[in-house]
């Protein structure tokens, strides 16, 4: 069983390398494109609502810390606290999630899309792609960023029901590790990405 | 019970069983619905060669294209410029992606890596049968890419010409994105199985080399095609909202792209190599029944070769407008990369130095493939030099150079492993006779086919090029007419090996007298290849001694 | 049998840990929005990304394990970084070391004259494949 827990564990861990490139990639060309077009990346992110931001991180914080208690149930046998856990991780995770939507749904009122949808009036260097080309990035970062929350809070809620159900324990809790080390991925990207968007000046 | 073995052909002292991994269960759904290692890289086996049928025929329709400068057969016009242009995107696409990317990971190891480690299967058996449908999802999609409209960019989907055209790069680039995630998985699996499915007894430097080739590859698949996959994604979304990152007209850097495209096609070719390179390690020891020059040497290579390959890929933007800075060490560090593969050609060579060597198809691929990847790997140095890419880089020259070693290096390996564990996989000799005489046919053809492109490349001809000046045009037509002899013998090779499937003799356990643990089963295996968990007890390729013990 | 036998603390100690790691990980995050609103000029992402790398680093050395497990498992994890680092290196030494240099032989054109029917006005590139 150790040997199935620790093959289980390497592939997650060799899964969420692929995760750290596929994001890298993005972060690499928002670092590449912020080079290109500094001052117009710096204007672009007062546009972000910082204390959304910073709400939505320490929010993934204190999920991250729930998902890892969960785990901590499942081994020592409390099926029960570890359901709680595990739903208290998904509550978490949802109000993130609703945090975001607000603020998408401010940004499409003020005509901050995407390339060729973007519409925002009064930036400074009028013909720059490079408000656009933020605001681009933004979205595709925590679009996918956002869609990872929602598969980790699907996973979450299957895991809580069978929790509930008494199906992990110390001898097997391989799934409730598993699913909180995505998460925890998930809280690492967005720890690098809250102050790239948020905070930069 | 010990068993001393002799060299030449083994039969096995223990009657064959009546029911192995290909009769076991029957009905397309049993395959289907397998999680059974071997049938998936048989599967695997019938869906690559598929895909290299396609991509070869669209490789004799570019050759056909190129036979004169006016583009006629018998006087008629058959083929446009725009045609031209998909047949080769097509060409190298299909090829890249669908074929030698999985060929001797997905097909051949799949099928023998969990048996030479003693395994039952792979660490994830269900991931490996998803890495499968993941390839056919993708092959659908590539398909349909090619009905509705086709792509003609070329294999490297170069913006900002492929963020604008029309055509279904759309479907081409979602084609690849899951393919990509298909070669993850395969990856991921075997790493796991590599760490924790070993024998007993089996510690790392106890492993066959195919092992860590294998492994090599599986960890540049890791590391690599993530970033393949976003760079899809980012090709896409450019294309329809035009964010502005690949297209110059909108504020984005063309160089861009090549940089994210590169960063996984660079060690993408050491993904198609790698495994070859396994593959001859395997080969040469068991047919020169001697034990292999320098293991250790080999496996750390093999490593060295996977995590080298990421630092080159600029070599592939020397003239597009990447910094002379980045040029220069982009420049010394793949001259740094072509080491580990020099350390193996001499372990190889040295390996067969005085020894008992016999001339079945296997070893023929094999020094063909010597021969052959010798010459692509120094071409190679040769566009290291950044003076002399400068005027040679997208021209035939290059063209050849990449043939050589992906289809002289990595096809041929292919090759040789194929008939090398022909027998093992279907249980049926294969026709020496019309194993070698294909294989000349193959090597002939083959360098009929690329070798006068040095030629032409070294004179100016550039490559992706319609029209030609007519000086060219004799040079073109040998190398069309060395397709045709390189098309014969893979089509007669796929008859002979077929034919086995019926009428060949039936194959002993070990016919070749391998010393790897895949020999030690019978031929075809069992559903779960071993009768008794095997143990080792030798070194690998340990031909002086040879005795295996079951416990 | 137990999967673990480097859990030498009891689930209290752990759960305990673990609240004072996420304490941690809030006084960090505190520290990072508040350097934000001072100006240290090009300082400011050297902060924002070393105090996001530390982050990072706790999660995955303890609400990860990363600390306490076989150490594979951190070196795949530690490669995944390294090998994205690679990529973001060269290419901010390509991007930035590029000089654009003019070629040598620029010289201005030669005046454009009124276009012959159906001729270019500019001299078609020799790369135009559609001539016969």
């Amino acid at each position: 069983m150790e040997q199935q827990f620790d093959t289980s564990k390497i592939g997650m861990w060799l899964f969420l390398v692929t995760e750290v490139l596929t994001f890298g990639g993005l972060f690499a060309g928002f670092g590449l494109m912020q080079n290109k077009y500094p001052q117009e990346f710096v204007a672009a992110h007062e546009e972000l609502k910082r204390w959304a931001g910073s709400t939505n991180t320490v929010v993934l914080l204190v999920s991250s810390f729930t998902a890892v208690m969960a785990v901590l149930m499942a081994r020592t046998n409390q099926g029960k606290k570890c359901a709680m856990y595990l739903w208290a991780t998904v509550g978490f995770a949802g109000i993130f999630m609703c945090i975001k939507a607000y603020e998408y749904s401010v940004d499409f009122s003020e005509g901050l899309f995407p390339g060729k949808y973007y519409s925002h009036h009064g930036d400074l260097i009028a013909g720059s792609h490079g408000y656009a080309t933020f605001f681009s990035f933004y979205f595709m970062m925590t679009g996918l960023h956002g869609l990872h929350v929602l598969i980790g809070m699907v996973l979450m809620s299957w895991l809580a029901i069978r929790a509930r159900r008494g199906d992990f324990s110390d001898k097997y809790y391989t799934p409730v590790d598993l699913v909180a080390l995505f998460w925890h991925l998930v809280d690492m990207i967005w720890i690098y990405l809250f102050p790239l968007y948020y905070l930069i000046t | 019970m010990e068993r001393t073995l002799t060299s030449g052909a083994i039969l096995g002292d223990r009657p064959r069983p009546a029911k192995n991994y290909l009769n076991e269960t029957k009905g397309i759904w049993s395959w289907l619905s397998t999680v059974d290692h071997k049938r998936i890289g048989i599967m695997y086996l019938i869906a690559v060669c598929t895909a290299f049928l396609i991509g070869g025929i669209f490789a004799l329709l570019v050759r056909l294209a190129l036979l004169n400068p006016q583009h006629t057969l018998f006087g008629k016009h058959w083929v446009t410029a725009e045609m031209y242009n998909r047949f080769f995107t097509l060409h190298g696409a299909i090829m890249v992606f669908l074929f030698i990317i999985p060929s001797v990971p997905a097909a051949l190891g799949n099928f023998v890596l969990p048996m030479m480690l003693g395994a039952k299967d792979v660490a994830f058996p269900r991931l490996n049968l998803a890495s499968f449908y993941l390839w056919c999802a993708g092959a659908a999609l590539a398909i349909s890419s090619m009905v509705f409209g086709a792509v003609d960019t070329g294999w490297t989907f170069y913006t900002p010409y492929s963020t604008t055209t029309d055509g279904a790069v759309g479907l081409m680039t979602m084609a690849v994105f899951i393919l990509g995630f298909s070669s993850i998985f395969t990856g991921l699996n075997f790493i796991a199985t590599t760490h924790k499915l070993r024998a007993p007894g089996m510690g790392w430097f106890d492993m066959p080399l195919f092992i860590w080739g294998i492994y090599s590859t599986a960890i540049i698949q890791i590391l690599a095609t993530p970033v393949l996959a976003i760079t899809m994604v980012l090709l896409l979304i450019e294309r329809v909202f035009q964010i502005g990152i690949f297209d110059s007209r909108i504020g984005g850097d063309p160089v861009l792209f090549q940089h994210f495209f590169w960063f996984y096609s660079h060690p993408a070719v050491y993904i198609m190599i790698l495994p070859g390179m396994a593959i001859i390690s395997e080969i040469i020891p068991t047919f020169c029944r001697k034990t292999i020059f320098g293991y250790r040497a080999i496996a750390y290579a093999s490593v060295s070769l996977a995590l080298l390959s990421f630092l080159v890929w600029g070599h592939h933007l020397f003239v597009a407008g990447e910094s002379d800075l980045a040029n220069v060490i982009f420049s010394a560090l793949t001259f740094l990369v072509a080491i580990p593969s020099g350390v193996k050609m001499f372990n190889w060579l040295t390996t067969m130095y005085k020894g008992n060597i016999s001339f079945e198809t296997p070893m023929l691929y094999a020094m063909a493939f010597l021969f052959l990847f010798a010459i692509g790997g120094l071409t190679g140095i040769f566009f290291a030099t950044l003076a002399v890419d400068i005027h040679l880089t997208d021209t035939y020259f290059v063209v050849a150079h990449f043939h050589y070693v992906m289809m002289g290096g990595t096809v041929i390996a292919f090759l040789g492993g194929l008939h090398y564990w022909w027998p093992k996989m279907t249980g049926r000799m294969y026709s020496e006779k019309w194993g070698r005489i294909a294989c000349a046919l193959v090597f002939i053809g083959f360098n009929m086919t690329f070798g006068s492109q040095f030629v032409m490349g070294g004179r100016g001809m550039p490559r992706r090029y319609f029209n030609y000046l007519d000086q060219f045009q004799p040079i073109h037509a040998f190398s069309t007419y060395g397709s045709w002899v390189l098309g014969s013998g893979l089509f007669l090779t796929a008859i002979y090996l077929l034919a086995s499937l019926k009428v060949g003799k039936l194959a002993p356990d070990n016919p070749w007298g391998g010393t790897t643990l895949e020999w030690e089963s019978s031929s075809p295996p069992v559903m779960h290849n071993f009768e008794e968990q095997p143990v080792l007890e030798h070194e690998p390729y340990d031909y002086r001694h040879r005795t295996v013990t079951h416990v | 049998m137990s999967t673990h036998t480097e859990h030498a603390e009891s689930p209290k100690a752990e759960a305990v840990k673990y609240a004072a790691t996420l304490f941690v990980l809030l006084i960090l995050t505190a520290i990072t929005v508040g350097a934000s609103y001072i100006n240290f000029g090009s300082g400011n992402i050297v902060i924002a990304l070393t105090i996001a790398t530390i982050k990072a680093s706790i999660v995955g050395l303890i609400f990860m394990h990363l600390l306490h497990d076989k150490p594979v498992n951190a070196i795949i994890a530690v490669a995944g970084f390294v090998f994205l680092g690679i990529f973001l290196m060269f290419d901010f030494l390509d991007v930035d070391s590029r000089t654009n240099p003019q070629p040598t032989n620029l010289h201005t054109p030669p005046a454009i004259t009124a276009p012959a029917a159906g001729a270019p006005a500019t001299p078609v590139p020799a790369a135009d494949q559609r001539k016969e």
